[in-house]
């Protein structure tokens, strides 16, 4: 799925995303005081690292052509995890670091087998996923727990100086995931057989790539990913609770789709979906430094974009695959009449 | 054993059995479950109690057992039930004496029209632009909390105008009223898609839309009017909700609905790949549903931990409709043909 040029019309999408991310930031900086600042930039980084590290994992998984709706579910259950293990069993974080994540993984695994080895619906497996893991969090409490733990103070409190500004370590979790995933989808044969699916699943297969294993390790890393942003996520609030995260998939999702990923498949970057989030927290910010909008518009705001770049998406297959095929309805049928 | 053959190939049988089973257990094991009582000429009683909390429900598997149908999703139910309910809350308004801001009538049609319009916005992504419907009405679940939210100004509004109860707590011949507007809409889907061609059409495009639209039939508004279908039930179900406590949360109204309203269908009969539906099998899903929380809830299970349990049902309906599980299954016992 290389281009030749990196400014192929396959990269466009993206270019708007990055383009779209200065013209809002550029915005803030016009309209409000104190908004143009190096800190303020890497306070996107800061408020939204699980979110970058959450999208990493969603940003495989839409390449390959499914999807995860459990995502925030999973984050709010490693935060209950994590919390309820370090307040109340006292465990030392070093054991409680891997359990969590094991416990995303195995629950994407789980999933993963479900979808690929008897043929259903990723969303309906996942959907049923989102419900699963939030009812697993009330089973472990119902209230909020805060996390006392000295460690995990440390990691919310301590901070890495960039000039005047700083970072927290979270970032430097989301730049290692983030880099990662970049590492992992363009020189591992892991990467390229998520593309190659997305492409067209039954070429793949007949190329004799691993098919059934790499999606099922799709979503046991996108588990993965989601209980370690659950983990950064309880550095950033210090508690666990049940309701955290909630609508985050429609976040996750929004920032791959801003970022370029066809929902079909087959097309799509690490760099597009951090923009992606990028955009999303500078939306977040404008509303915060305007003051009078309610919260709840950044939702708002969120669906309409990723409407928009839906459309455009759209726009851009129809144009493409007119000249190949009549009928670019949907996805599985687009599928059934290649195959 | 020919009778037995084809009672047990009747698509609403192991929809019936699972209920009877259900129930059966209750009996046992749930004390005064099966007990009546008549107070001021209405009917209480536990039975009696899940046709009243199950309406919502069932009245979103109407709409949401067509879409299904199509081969389509409408995650956004649960969403569409708040921004309903946030309407008609407003509209009504919280006076203390129970003063209607406007008409009841009025503000009941305006919650409609809205969810209407939602249904059509979905429909117009999924029919007109294309998009998977997935992530099509994901963008109404998310963003129609959002409308929610700020219909009611982020607050929970609490109604006093008392005729507006009738829908939710109202009783009519001792019945629940609600289970009339269930019936009601019911039997009017039923007769417009089974008395025309309608529903033909709409399990064909289901089926096959290439096939579909060879034999001249209009795919994509066929699919569009579907999901506005969808929306209006969406909405009458949210005035039920509604007008059942009196208040309108624009976050908690409606909350997890498409699961349960998703698994009401698939329990009916009617498969996640499109195809033949079945409306009456999707009330029996929903009746099925609804007697799980209720039997969760007497456990004294907190409302939700009962998650969990529908989600893991939901996983393994999935199972038992896959061809792959079936075979195993199958391969198993050493049968080679299925009658489910």
């Amino acid at each position: 799925m290389k281009t030749k040029s990196i400014f192929s019309s396959r990269n466009l999408p993206m270019y708007v995303t990055i383009c779209l991310f200065f013209l809002m930031f550029g915005l803030g900086a016009v309209s409000f005081k104190g908004f143009f600042s190096l800190q303020n930039f890497l306070n996107l980084f800061i408020d939204n690292a699980y979110l970058i590290i959450i999208g990493v994992g969603m940003t495989f998984v839409i390449i390959s052509g499914g999807i995860d709706l459990s995502v925030g579910s999973v984050l709010a259950l490693s935060t209950m995890l994590a919390s309820s293990l370090l307040e109340k069993s006292h465990m030392d974080p070093i054991l409680v670091i891997p359990i969590v994540l094991l416990v995303g993984i195995s629950l994407g695994l789980f999933m993963g087998f479900l979808i690929q080895k008897f043929d259903l619906p990723p969303f309906i497996i996942t959907l049923a996923g989102l419900y699963l893991a939030r009812g697993l969090c009330y089973v472990i409490s119902l209230d909020t727990i805060g996390i006392t733990n000295a460690f995990w103070q440390k990691a919310a409190q301590s901070q890495i100086n960039i000039g005047d500004s700083f970072i927290s370590p979270s970032v430097v979790i989301a730049l290692v995931v983030f880099f990662g995933g970049i590492f992992i989808s363009r020189n591992t044969k892991f990467g390229r057989t998520v593309f190659a699916i997305g492409g067209n699943e039954q070429s793949a297969l007949l190329m004799g790539l691993p098919v059934a294993r790499t999606k099922i390790w799709l979503y046991g890393f996108s588990g993965f990913c989601s209980s370690l942003a659950g983990i950064v996520f309880t550095f950033y609030t210090q508690s666990g609770y049940a309701l955290n995260g909630k609508g985050m998939e429609m976040d996750a999702i929004a920032a791959v789709v801003i970022g370029g990923t066809l929902l079909t498949g087959g097309v799509g970057s690490m760099v597009g979906t951090l923009f992606g989030v990028f955009i999303f927290g500078t939306i977040q910010l404008l509303i915060a430094f305007q003051g009078t909008l309610n919260s709840w518009w950044t939702r708002i705001a969120i669906g309409f974009l990723v409407f928009v770049f839906c459309f455009l998406q759209r726009v851009f297959e129809t144009r493409k695959v007119a000249k190949e095929a009549p009928e670019p309805s949907a996805k599985a049928g687009a599928k059934a009449a290649e195959a | 054993m020919a009778w037995w053959k084809s009672l047990t190939r009747k698509k609403i049988f192991w929809p019936l059995i699972a209920l009877g089973v259900l129930m059966l257990f209750n009996l046992f094991f749930t004390p005064n479950f099966f007990r009546f009582e008549i107070k001021e000429g209405h009917l209480y009683g536990n039975v009696i109690d899940i046709l009243k909390n199950g309406a919502p429900i069932m009245l979103l598997a109407v709409g949401l057992t067509l879409v299904i149908a199509t081969k389509g999703i409408d995650i956004s139910v649960g969403s569409i039930v708040a921004i309903s309910a946030g309407v008609v809350a407003m509209l009504i308004g919280g006076d203390l004496h129970g003063v209607p801001k406007y008409p009841i009538p009025y503000a009941m049609a305006a919650a409609l029209v809205v969810s209407v319009m939602c249904g059509m916005w979905n429909g117009m992504l999924v029919a007109r632009i294309g998009m998977q419907p997935v992530i099509a009405t994901l963008i109404l679940l998310v963003a129609g909390r959002g409308i929610a939210m700020v219909t009611t100004n982020a607050m929970i509004v609490w109604l006093y105008a008392k005729p507006f109860a009738l829908l939710g707590q109202g009783y009519l011949l001792g019945l629940p009223f609600s289970i009339f507007i269930v019936a009601g809409l019911v039997l009017m889907t039923v007769i417009i898609t089974r008395r025309t061609a309608l529903g033909l059409f709409i399990e064909s495009v289901g089926i096959n839309p290439t096939a579909a639209r060879f034999t001249g039939i209009n795919a994509k508004n066929l699919i569009f009017w579907v999901y506005t279908f969808c929306g209006f039930c969406a909405g009458v179900s949210g005035l039920v909700v509604c007008s059942t406590v009196m208040s309108a949360d624009g976050n908690n109204a409606g909350v997890g609905y498409e699961m349960d309203a998703i698994l009401a269908v698939v329990l009916g009969g009617t498969s996640m790949n499109g195809g033949k539906f079945y409306l009456v099998g999707s009330m029996v899903g929903a009746l099925i549903v609804q007697t799980l929380t209720t039997t969760i809830y007497a456990f004294g299970v907190p409302p939700e931990i009962a998650q969990v349990v529908k989600a893991l049902v939901v996983w393994i309906v999935s199972l038992l409709q896959s061809k792959t599980f079936r075979s195993m299954f199958l391969g198993m016992f050493g049968k080679k043909e299925l009658s489910v």
